[in-house]
C-alpha cells in the first residue's frame, strides 16, 4: 500500500514549518463534577491525534500543522467523526501513511459506535483522491495493519514520545 | 640460568612473604628499615632481566605508597635518585616508577629541590602520551601533589614547568584524565605560575577539547558526566583574560555552529568570560559577538538558544558597564549600545510588528545590564514607544506596546531611587501617564491588565507620579474594584492597591477606603447585587498593607460581621463567611509589623467575642437572625481569623490578652469586651439557660490559646483542662464536644512533659475507657480520643502507642469502627485549626513515618484476625496511613503489604479502593517481580473498577491498567485480547478524564508484543 521511510533517502520536506503546539486541555469543575456527563467534542479528538509522531520528522503532527482543530468534525449523537489532514508539500508520499496513523489512532481510541472518515484536505495533495480511497477502504486497512513492517511503522507513530 | 632461577625463587620467596601486608606491616611497625627492603630485593632490582626488575620495583613502590609517611628525609633523598633513575630503565618498568614517584611525591620530609627534580625527570624521560591511562593519571597525580605541597619551588622552575606540562598534556584523551588536568591548568593559570611565551600553547592544548563532545559508555562505573568535563573546560578557558584574544574568535565560530549544544556551551563561556574580561580583550570582537547574539534571537531556533543568547548579551554590557575608562579612550558601552538600539529601533516601528519582540528582548537584556545602559536605552526607547502606543489604534497592539513599555519600566526598578534628575523616565513623565492611564479605561480587559500592571511598577518608581496623578491612580484603581466587568481587572486591581498602599496610605485611605465604607453603607439600603459587597470587602482587605489604613478598614469589616447579629439587614451566613475570609487576610498581612499585629488583636478578638457573645444571649428574642453568628460555618469561619490574630503576638502582649480570654470562658469576666452589659452571665462550662449556645464559643476560645507560643503559660490551666475535659465528654452537641476535645488536644500537646502531665493523662484516660466502654457518649469519647492520640503522636509522647492500640482494638468495633477507620486520617493528616507548626504546637518531623513503622505491623496482625464484617474498618484505616506517608518511604514497604492491598481492592468502599489504587501505581511502573506473580488478580480487579460510580476510582484503575503494561511483556500478552476488549468500554464513559486515562491504557496495550513499540 505504501512504502515506509526509506533508511538513507534524503527527507523529501527537510525543513517544514514548525507550528506552536496547544497546551494540555485545561480541566473544568464541570470535568471534574461527577455527576455531569461530557460529551465527546471536537478537542477531545483533536487531543487524540495532535500527538502522533510524523514517520519523517521528530515532530507531532500538530507542531507541522498537518492536523488542525478546524478540521475536526465530531457528532457524539449520531456517532460520526470527519478528520481532514494537510500534507506538507503537495506530493508528500507519507500521506497515505499519516492518514492510516490517524485512522488507526482513532479507531483504537473511540467507542466502537463511531464511524471514523479520515481524508486529505481536498486539494491539499496532487493524489489525494487515490489516498482517499485507500483509508476509506475498510479490508485495505485491515490488510496493511496485517504487514508487519507497516504495523511497526504505524505504533512507532503511535508511541509516546519519550 | 642456575643463579636466574635463584633469583627468580627468591623474588617469589619474598613476594609471598612481604605480600599482601608483610613489609608494609614491618616498616610500619618498625621492625624492617626501607634499607633492609631494598637490601632484601637487591639481586632483583639488578638482575638483568626487566621482568624481574620490574616485579622488584613494583614491589617496593607498593611498600613505599603504603609507608611513605614514615620515611627519613635521608631515605627519600636515596629513593627519589634511584627512582628518577630508573626512569631510563625499560619502558615495562615505568607504571612501577611512577607509583614509586607517586609515593615519594607524598612525604613531607622532600627535601628541596627534589621535587623540580623530579618533574624535570619525568618530562625529559617520559613520553606520558605513550603510557596507558592509568600511568598518566599517575603524572597528573605526581604533579598536582607538588603543586599544592610544594608551589615556590615549582614556581622557581619558571615557564618550564608550564611548557612541560603543555607536553604531558598534549593528546590526552581519556575524560577522566581530562578532569584532573584541566584543574592542574586553572591552578597554574590562578595562582600565577609563570606561562611566559607558552599562552597560545597552553590555550591550544586544552581549547582543543571545546566544545566537549562526550557520551558517557553506557553502565559507566565512572560516573563522569558530558557536564563535568564541560564545567571543567569552561573553568579553564574562562578563567584568564590573556586567552581573550584567541577565546573569542573560537567561541565566535562555534555560536555559528549547526550543533545546539556547541552554540549553548559557547554563549555559556562567553558569559562566564564576561565577569574577568574588560573593554580591552573585547573591543575588537564586539560587532561580530553582536551580530551572532542578534541572528540567535532574530532566527531563533530553540527557546534555549534564545534565552541563552539573551543572558550573554547581558553579561557583555554588564562587562563593558563596569570597565575603567581611560582620559583617552571612548566608552566601549555607548557605541555598543548604539549598534544595538541602530539595529534594533527601527524594528518596533514597523507595522507589521513581526520582529518587535525579539529586538524588544535584546534592548532589555543588554538594558537590564546596569543603570547607565538602562538610560541610555530607554531615553532612545520611551519616546518611540510612546509615540508608537499612540499611532495604533487597536487594543491588541497597544498591548503588545504596552507590554514592551512595562519591561523597561521593570529594568529601571531594579536600580532603585537614583538622584540624577534628568533620568529619561522622568522627561517622559507625562505622556507615560497619560498611557498607562488610557489603557485602564480602555474595553479590551487584557490592555487594563497590563495597564494595571504598568501602573504598579510606574506607582513604586519614586518621582514618577505627581500628587494629582496619585489621586487619579487611586481613582482609576477604585473604579475598576467597583465597576469592572471583568474579575480579572478587579482581582488585578485590588493586587495592584494592595502593592501600592504602603507607598500612598493617605491617598488611599482618604479616597479608596473612604469610598468602599460608603459603598458598603449604601448597598445596606438599596439591597444591591451581592457581588459588590463581596468585591467591597475584599478590596478592603487587599489594600490593608499599611498600618494606617488597617485602623481603618478593620472597623468597617468589623462592622459588616455584626450586620448579621445586629439583623438590620437579611444577610447570610456565606456573608459572614467571606468578611471572616477578608479579616483573615488582613490579619496575615498585619502579622510582620508587631504595631499592627497587636492593633488587630485587641481590636478583632474583643469584638468577635462580644458578637458571639450578643448571639448567645438573643438566642430567644428573634432566633433566624441572632443565630447567625453561632452557625456551625460562621464559627468555623471566624477561627482561623482568631487564629491569624494571634499566632504572631509577642509573648508579653499574648499574656495580658489570654488572661482576659481564659477569665471570659471561666469566670464569665466580660469587663474588657466594647460592650459589657448582657442579658444573662456567660457561663459555657456550667448548666444554664443560654449554655447550650454559649458552649459552642469553645471553638473561638480553642482558636485563641491554641495559636499562642508555647511559652505563653496560660492562667488557670488546670481548671481549664478539667472543664474541657468534661465538656468533651458528656456534651451532646457534637460541634461544641469536638471543639473542647480539640482545644483539649492542642494545651496537651504544648503542656511541657512531667509529673503534672502524666498525672492529666491518666485521668483522661480513665474517663475516655468509661465513656467508651459503655453509655450515650461513646463517639464523642472516640473524638476526643482521636484528638489525644493525635496531640501525642506528633511529640512523640510516650503514651501514644497505648492510645494507638487502643484506636487499632477500637476497629474492630462493630457500632465505632467505621469512625475510627475514618480518624485515621485526622491522625495523618495536617488540622488548619490545631495541632500544626503554624500554631506553635509541638510537632516532631517524621511522625508519619515512625507512626507506620511501629503500627503497620499491628494493623497487618489485627486485620488478619478480625471477623470478615469488620476487616474493611482494617483496610480503610491502613488506606489512610499509606496516603499521607511519602512515596520514597512507602515503596519499599510495599511488598511486605501486598497481599493486604490486593485483599483492598476488592473491599467495596470507595475510599478503601482509591487509596490502594493510587498505592499500586508506583509500585507497577517500577514492575517488581513480585508483581508479575498476582497478574491474574491484579488485571481482574483492576477492570471490574474501571466500572465503579467514582469517577476518581476509575480514573485509578485505568491507570493503574497502563502502569501494568511496565511488567514484562511475556506475563501480559495471555491477557492482551481481553484487557483490550475491556477497555473498550471505558473509551465510552461519560466523563471525558476517564476516557482521557482509557485511551492512554488501551493504546498502550495495543502495542504490547507489537514490532514498533
Amino acid at each position: 500500500m505504501v512504502g515506509a521511510p526509506g533508511g538513507g533517502s534524503p527527507l523529501e520536506n527537510a525543513n517544514p514549518l514548525i507550528y506552536r503546539r496547544s497546551g494540555e486541555r485545561p480541566v473544568t469543575a464541570r470535568e471534574e463534577d461527577d455527576e455531569l456527563p461530557d460529551s465527546i467534542d471536537d478537542r477531545e479528538i483533536f487531543d487524540l491525534i495532535r500527538s502522533i509522531n510524523d514517520p519523517e520528522h521528530p515532530l507531532t503532527l500538530e507542531e507541522l500543522n498537518v492536523v488542525e482543530q478546524v478540521r475536526v468534525k465530531v457528532n457524539d449523537a449520531e456517532s460520526t467523526v470527519v478528520v481532514e489532514f494537510t500534507p506538507t508539500i503537495p506530493h508528500c508520499s507519507m500521506a497515505t501513511l499519516i492518514g492510516l496513523s490517524i485512522k488507526v489512532k482513532l479507531i483504537r481510541s473511540l467507542p466502537e459506535r463511531f464511524k471514523v472518515d479520515v481524508h486529505i484536505t481536498p486539494g491539499t495533495h496532487a493524489s489525494e483522491h487515490a489516498v482517499n480511497k485507500q483509508l476509506a477502504d475498510k479490508e485495505r486497512v485491515a490488510a496493511a495493519l496485517e504487514n508487519s513492517h507497516l504495523l511497526e511503522v504505524v505504533n512507532q507513530c503511535l508511541s509516546a514520545r519519550s | 640460568m642456575g643463579c636466574q632461577g635463584h633469583t627468580m625463587h627468591r623474588c617469589h620467596s619474598l613476594d609471598l612473604h612481604l605480600l599482601p601486608g608483610g613489609g608494609e606491616a614491618g616498616v610500619k611497625a618498625g621492625s624492617w628499615t626501607v634499607l633492609e627492603i631494598v637490601e632484601a630485593l637487591g639481586s632483583c632490582l639488578q638482575s638483568p632481566e626487566p621482568l624481574t626488575r620490574g616485579r622488584g620495583l613494583q614491589l617496593l613502590s607498593q611498600v613505599l605508597l603504603q609507608c611513605h609517611s614514615l620515611l627519613q628525609e635521608e631515605e627519600v633523598t636515596h629513593l627519589v635518585l634511584f627512582y628518577e633513575n630508573r626512569l631510563k630503565d625499560h619502558h615495562l618498568l615505568i607504571p612501577s616508577v611512577l607509583q614509586g614517584l607517586r609515593a615519594l611525591s607524598m612525604c613531607e620530609v622532600l627535601a628541596p629541590g627534589l621535587a623540580v627534580s623530579v618533574l624535570k625527570a619525568i618530562f625529559q624521560e617520559v613520553h606520558v602520551q605513550s603510557l596507558p591511562q592509568p600511568e598518566r593519571h599517575t603524572v597528573y597525580s605526581i604533579i598536582t601533589t607538588f603543586m599544592h605541597t610544594r608551589e615556590e619551588e615549582l614556581k622557581g622552575l619558571g615557564a618550564d614547568f608550564t611548557f612541560g606540562f603543555i607536553q604531558v598534556m598534549d593528546g590526552e584523551k581519556d575524560p577522566r584524565n581530562l578532569l584532573v588536568a584541566f584543574q592542574i591548568v586553572r591552578d597554574l593559570i590562578l595562582r600565577d605560575y609563570v606561562l611566559g611565551p607558552f599562552v597560545e600553547e597552553l590555550f591550544e592544548v586544552t581549547s582543543c577539547y571545546f566544545p566537549i563532545d562526550f557520551t558517557p559508555p553506557p553502565n559507566d562505573p565512572h560516573g563522569i558526566q558530558r557536564d563535568d568535563l564541560i564545567v571543567g573546560l569552561r573553568a579553564v578557558l574562562a578563567s584568564t583574560p590573556h586567552f581573550a584574544e584567541f577565546l573569542l574568535p573560537l567561541l565566535i565560530e562555534k555560536m555559528d555552529s549547526e550543533l545546539q549544544s556547541a552554540k549553548l556551551d559557547s554563549l555559556q563561556t562567553l558569559s562566564a568570560c564576561c565577569t574577568i574580561y574588560g573593554q580591552k580583550e573585547l573591543q575588537e570582537f564586539l560587532p561580530s559577538l553582536w551580530s551572532s547574539l542578534r541572528r540567535e534571537v532574530f532566527q531563533t531556533a530553540s527557546e534555549k538558544v534564545e534565552a541563552e543568547a539573551l543572558t550573554t548579551l547581558h553579561s557583555l554590557a554588564a562587562c563593558l558597564s563596569r570597565s575603567l575608562l581611560n582620559s583617552d579612550t571612548e566608552d566601549l558601552l555607548d557605541s555598543f549600545l548604539s549598534g544595538i538600539l541602530q539595529d534594533c529601533r527601527h524594528h518596533l516601528c514597523e507595522p507589521d510588528m513581526k520582529l518587535v519582540w525579539p529586538s524588544a528582548r535584546l534592548l532589555q537584556a543588554a538594558a537590564g545590564a546596569s543603570f547607565r545602559a538602562t538610560q541610555r536605552i530607554t531615553s532612545s526607547v520611551l519616546p518611540l514607544l510612546l509615540e508608537q502606543y499612540n499611532q495604533h489604534a487597536q487594543s491588541s497592539q497597544r498591548r503588545t506596546i504596552l507590554e514592551m513599555l512595562l519591561g523597561f519600566l521593570e529594568i529601571q526598578q531594579k536600580w532603585g531611587p537614583q538622584d540624577e534628575e534628568e533620568s529619561a523616565l522622568l522627561r517622559s513623565r507625562a505622556p507615560l501617564s497619560s498611557v498607562v492611564f488610557s489603557a485602564l479605561t480602555d474595553r479590551s480587559v487584557q490592555l487594563q491588565l497590563v495597564g494595571i500592571r504598568a501602573l504598579t511598577v510606574l506607582g513604586t518608581l519614586p518621582g514618577l507620579l505627581a500628587p494629582p496623578d496619585v489621586e487619579l491612580v487611586v481613582d482609576h484603581l477604585t473604579r475598576l474594584i467597583l465597576d469592572a466587568d471583568d474579575s480579572q481587572s478587579c482581582m488585578a486591581a485590588m493586587e495592584a492597591a494592595g502593592s501600592l498602599a504602603p507607598l500612598y496610605p493617605g491617598v488611599f485611605s482618604g479616597r479608596m477606603v473612604r469610598r468602599l465604607a460608603e459603598e458598603l453603607q449604601s448597598e445596606r439600603e438599596e439591597e444591591g447585587q451581592p457581588s459588590l459587597r463581596a468585591r467591597c470587602r475584599q478590596a478592603l482587605a487587599a489594600v490593608s498593607t499599611h498600618p494606617s489604613i488597617v485602623r481603618e478598614t478593620v472597623p468597617v469589616l468589623l462592622q459588616c460581621v455584626q450586620q448579621g447579629q445586629k439583623g438590620s439587614v437579611p444577610a447570610d451566613a456565606c456573608d459572614v463567611v467571606a468578611t471572616c475570609q477578608s479579616l483573615q487576610r488582613v490579619a496575615v498581612q498585619c502579622q510582620g509589623d508587631a504595631e499592627s499585629c497587636w492593633y488587630y488583636h485587641q481590636t478583632v478578638v474583643p469584638r468577635l467575642l462580644a458578637a458571639a457573645l450578643q448571639a448567645t444571649m438573643q438566642e430567644k428574642a428573634c432566633p433566624p437572625l441572632g443565630k447567625l453568628l453561632l452557625e456551625e460555618d460562621t464559627l468555623t469561619a471566624m477561627v482561623p481569623v482568631i487564629r491569624a490574630a494571634s499566632t504572631h503576638l509577642s509573648p508579653e502582649l499574648a499574656a495580658q490578652s489570654v488572661s482576659q480570654v481564659v477569665s471570659l470562658f471561666l469566670d464569665g469576666e466580660v469587663s474588657f469586651l466594647p460592650q459589657d452589659s448582657f442579658s444573662c452571665p456567660f457561663r459555657p462550662f456550667q448548666a444554664g439557660p443560654c449554655a447550650a449556645s454559649q458552649r459552642r464559643l469553645v471553638a473561638l476560645l480553642m482558636a485563641f490559646v491554641c495559636s499562642l507560643p508555647r511559652d505563653v503559660a496560660i492562667p488557670q490551666q488546670d481548671r481549664l483542662l478539667r472543664e474541657l475535659l468534661a465538656l468533651s465528654c458528656s456534651c451532646e452537641c457534637p460541634f461544641s464536644a469536638t471543639a473542647a476535645a480539640k482545644c483539649f488536644a492542642g494545651l496537651v500537646n504544648k503542656h511541657p512533659a512531667g509529673q503534672q502531665l502524666d498525672e492529666l493523662l491518666q485521668t483522661v484516660v480513665n474517663r475516655m475507657e468509661a465513656a467508651l466502654a459503655a453509655g450515650p457518649c461513646r463517639s464523642q469519647a472516640l473524638t476526643l480520643l482521636l484528638w489525644v492520640t493525635r496531640a501525642l503522636v506528633i511529640r512523640y509522647h510516650p503514651l501514644s502507642s497505648r492510645l494507638t492500640d487502643q484506636l487499632l482494638g477500637l476497629l474492630g468495633d462493630t457500632e465505632l469502627g467505621p469512625s475510627v477507620a475514618d480518624g485515621f486520617s485526622l491522625l495523618m493528616a495536617d488540622s488548619p485549626d490545631v495541632l500544626h507548626r503554624g500554631c506553635h504546637a509541638d510537632v516532631r518531623i517524621m511522625f508519619r513515618q515512625r507512626f507506620f513503622t511501629d503500627n503497620m505491623p499491628k494493623l497487618v496482625q489485627a486485620f488478619h484476625a478480625a471477623s470478615p464484617d469488620v476487616q474493611a474498618n482494617y483496610l480503610k484505616g491502613l488506606s489512610h496511613v499509606l496516603n499521607y506517608l511519602p512515596r520514597p518511604v512507602l515503596v519499599p514497604e510495599l511488598p511486605t503489604l501486598l497481599s493486604l492491598l490486593l485483599e483492598a481492592l476488592s473491599c467495596p468502599d470507595c475510599v478503601v479502593q482509591l487509596s490502594t489504587l493510587t498505592c499500586l501505581q508506583p509500585l507497577l511502573l517500577e514492575a517488581s517481580p513480585v508483581l508479575s506473580l498476582h497478574v491474574d488478580t491484579l488485571v481482574t480487579k483492576f477492570l471490574g473498577l474501571t466500572a465503579s460510580p467514582a469517577m476518581a476510582v476509575r480514573i485509578a484503575a485505568l491507570r493503574c491498567i497502563h502502569a501494568l503494561a511496565s511488567l514484562p511483556t511475556p506475563v501480559l500478552l495471555p491477557y492482551k485480547p481481553r484487557v483490550i476488549r475491556a477497555l473498550a468500554k471505558p473509551l465510552d464513559d461519560r466523563k471525558r478524564l476517564v476516557r482521557k486515562e482509557a485511551v492512554v491504557a488501551r493504546g498502550e496495550w495495543f502495542l504490547l508484543g507489537s514490532p514498533g513499540r
